[in-house]
């Protein structure tokens, strides 16, 4: 197991190799730099920023040298938060990001499946079409819509929470963006957790059970749980490295300090450094998170082992 | 009283092409102890017709009629009151040991809830008990492989597992949805024998389904030969491997390959296609394929001899 466990996570260096060298070299083709300003800057300072930033050695250079610092886990300045390092930036924006994410991903969880499995165990009944109808729309509407009508609903006309901002992380500040988040990943896990239980409800282990004699209650607890969740379990590997590394579009309406606008000002900033570490970080957490899914794997379904 | 008593039993589907009928007015009772061979060809209604007995029909799927376990009425029953039955009065095997135990859980765990819950016994003696029923069924060193998962176990294995856990409760009928056909010959023989040996031993009646005749005239008391959702005869296993009189039967019998011929031969086999069960004849459902056919096989069913 930790033989394995050392085999996977050395496995992951060629890939986040592979991501680095693409998101580098993509960067540096998008036009325009990280000091183009309206008015153009006097050439003996662009020269000096340039400089200061190692901006004027040759690409290749600058690739090596980004890749030796990556090594040794430093990720650099941030080109537009000046007095920050990109190191900084995620050490503050993530924790909050990781909290709201988590929050979401264990209610999507809980609900998601609780939801699909009703679905599955009255299937075609209206319980059923509910689940399913509400469930559509969940993931057809996007956040961007979704966000302003919470806040409408429960800030604006009902006046039970804040509208947004971040308030230190008070628990009614983060609520609406939690809700936001769940929605529309608990409509992809009932989805996803009413077809493989209706699956699973006609295979044969489930016919023995029953023909066992055992109460419906057990059948489907006992019997029926593991194997049905074993879809949702690989949707929830990069599903929860997604949603804790920040909505964009949630913390922008929000107004909330956390990793997803990192995202966006970055790239449009040609923040360079800043996009480079926002985008390793993210793929560390997804190569991390699909280890656990797999590790889950393993715990679920006794013909998984690794050795 | 028998212990199991059938009567005019019909079991449909409900599809968008309209009813099918998968047992069709079926009539038989069981006695103590008796071992009642259903032969017949897929689709015949063979499955159908044990799944109706322990309620386990498809969502879709409808019984009328009446089927009497021990004086009790099964159709129509309480989910609460048939599960009391079920794995406890009458153990199921089922046709495919690779798929039908559960592969997420041990076989330990799989035993002793049988126990735990018709019998109220705790853990530990539900196991005791499981591992006696594993060494019953040849289960080499069952006190450690109880604790393994299916996986883990060979085909005919897993088929013995699902005997011994058929018969934890000592049930008073065991249905056996062609037990041996997944298995291969070898395997398929030691399987017949190990249940003959347990019906001395338990003392169980039988209901064996299967389309192997070889397995029946091993096994079986009685025979029912099913066709279309009926049946087209029943007697005595001596008596129908010496003089079937229905011609369905007497096909069935000459298609049984022989070793004792000399020469080459064609094997034979049965024209025509089973019937299709949207749209049953009137009369003798294999009125199409008979090649003794009268008139009257069209609107009347020949009468049972």
């Amino acid at each position: 197991m930790l033989r394995y466990s050392l085999k996977r996570l050395l496995g992951a260096i060629p890939t986040l190799l592979i991501l680095m060298t693409l998101a580098f070299f993509m960067m540096r083709m998008a036009p325009g730099g990280p000091f183009d300003t309206e008015k153009s800057l006097p050439p003996e300072i662009q020269a000096n920023l340039d400089k200061k930033y190692h901006l004027d050695e040759p690409l290749i250079q600058q690739y090596g040298r980004y890749l030796l610092d990556v090594v040794r886990g430093d990720f650099g300045p941030s080109f537009q938060y000046k007095d920050y390092s990109v190191n900084e930036l995620i050490a503050t924006g993530f924790p909050v990001s990781l909290r709201l994410g988590l929050s979401a991903i264990a209610i999507a969880l809980v609900v998601g499946v609780g939801l699909g499995t009703i679905a599955a165990l009255r299937q075609n009944s209206s319980a059923d079409y509910t689940v399913m109808t509400l469930a559509m729309t969940g993931i057809s509407i996007p956040n961007f819509v979704l966000a302003p009508i919470l806040i409408l609903v429960f800030a604006v006309y009902l006046g039970w929470l804040p509208a947004g901002g971040w308030n230190d992380g008070a628990f009614k500040n983060t609520i609406l963006p939690i809700i936001g988040l769940a929605l529309p990943q608990i409509a992809y896990i009932s989805r996803l957790m009413r077809g493989s239980m209706i699956e699973v409800l006609r295979s044969n282990p489930i016919r023995t059970a029953r023909a066992k004699g055992l109460p419906e209650r057990v059948v489907i607890l006992r019997h029926a749980l593991k194997p049905a969740l074993l879809p949702v379990v690989s949707f929830l590997g990069p599903a929860t490295a997604a949603v804790i590394t920040g909505s964009v579009v949630i913390e922008q309406i929000f107004g909330i300090p956390g990793l997803g606008r990192y995202f966006v000002q970055g790239a449009l900033n040609r923040d360079y450094t800043l996009v480079m570490g926002v985008v390793v970080f993210y793929g560390i957490l997804i190569i991390l998170f699909n280890f656990i899914v797999d590790l889950v794997y393993a715990m679920l379904d006794p013909k998984v082992r690794y050795s | 009283m028998p212990l199991l008593e059938v009567n005019n039993l019909r079991t449909s589907f409900h599809t968008n092409d309209g009813d099918v009928y998968a047992v069709n007015d079926l009539s038989f009772s069981l006695e103590k102890g008796e071992t009642l061979g259903v032969v017949g060809e897929s689709g015949s209604g063979k499955s159908q017709l044990v799944l109706s007995i322990i309620n386990l029909l498809a969502s879709n799927g409808h019984m009328e009629g009446s089927i009497r376990f021990q004086g009790q009425e099964l159709v129509g029953m309480k989910p609460r009151e048939i599960n009391r039955i079920r794995g406890n009065r009458i153990g199921m095997i089922f046709q495919d040991p690779m798929t039908c135990l559960n592969g997420y859980l041990t076989i330990a765990r799989q035993m002793t809830e049988v126990l735990i819950h018709h019998q109220g016994l705790d853990y530990a003696s539900a196991k005791k008990h499981s591992i006696e029923m594993l060494d019953a069924v040849h289960i080499p060193d069952a006190k450690s492989r109880i604790d393994r998962y299916p996986h883990e176990f060979s085909g005919g294995m897993r088929q013995r597992v699902m005997i011994a856990m058929a018969l934890l409760c000592q049930p008073d009928l065991l249905i056996a949805d062609e037990p041996s056909t997944a298995l291969d010959v070898t395997v398929q023989a030691q399987i017949i024998q190990l249940m003959n040996e347990l019906q001395q031993e338990f003392g169980m009646s039988i209901i064996m389904i299967t389309h192997d005749l070889g397995v029946i005239a091993g096994i079986s008391d009685n025979v029912m030969v099913m066709y279309g959702g009926r049946i087209c005869e029943q007697a005595p296993v001596f008596e129908l491997f010496e003089n079937p009189s229905h011609p369905y039967t007497q096909g069935l019998l000459q298609s049984v390959p022989r070793l004792d011929t000399a020469g080459s031969v064609k094997l034979h086999s049965i024209p025509g296609n089973p019937p299709n069960l949207l749209r049953l004849p009137p009369g003798c459902a294999f009125v199409d394929r008979c090649q003794k056919v009268i008139p009257a096989c069209g609107w009347q069913q020949p009468p049972l001899l």
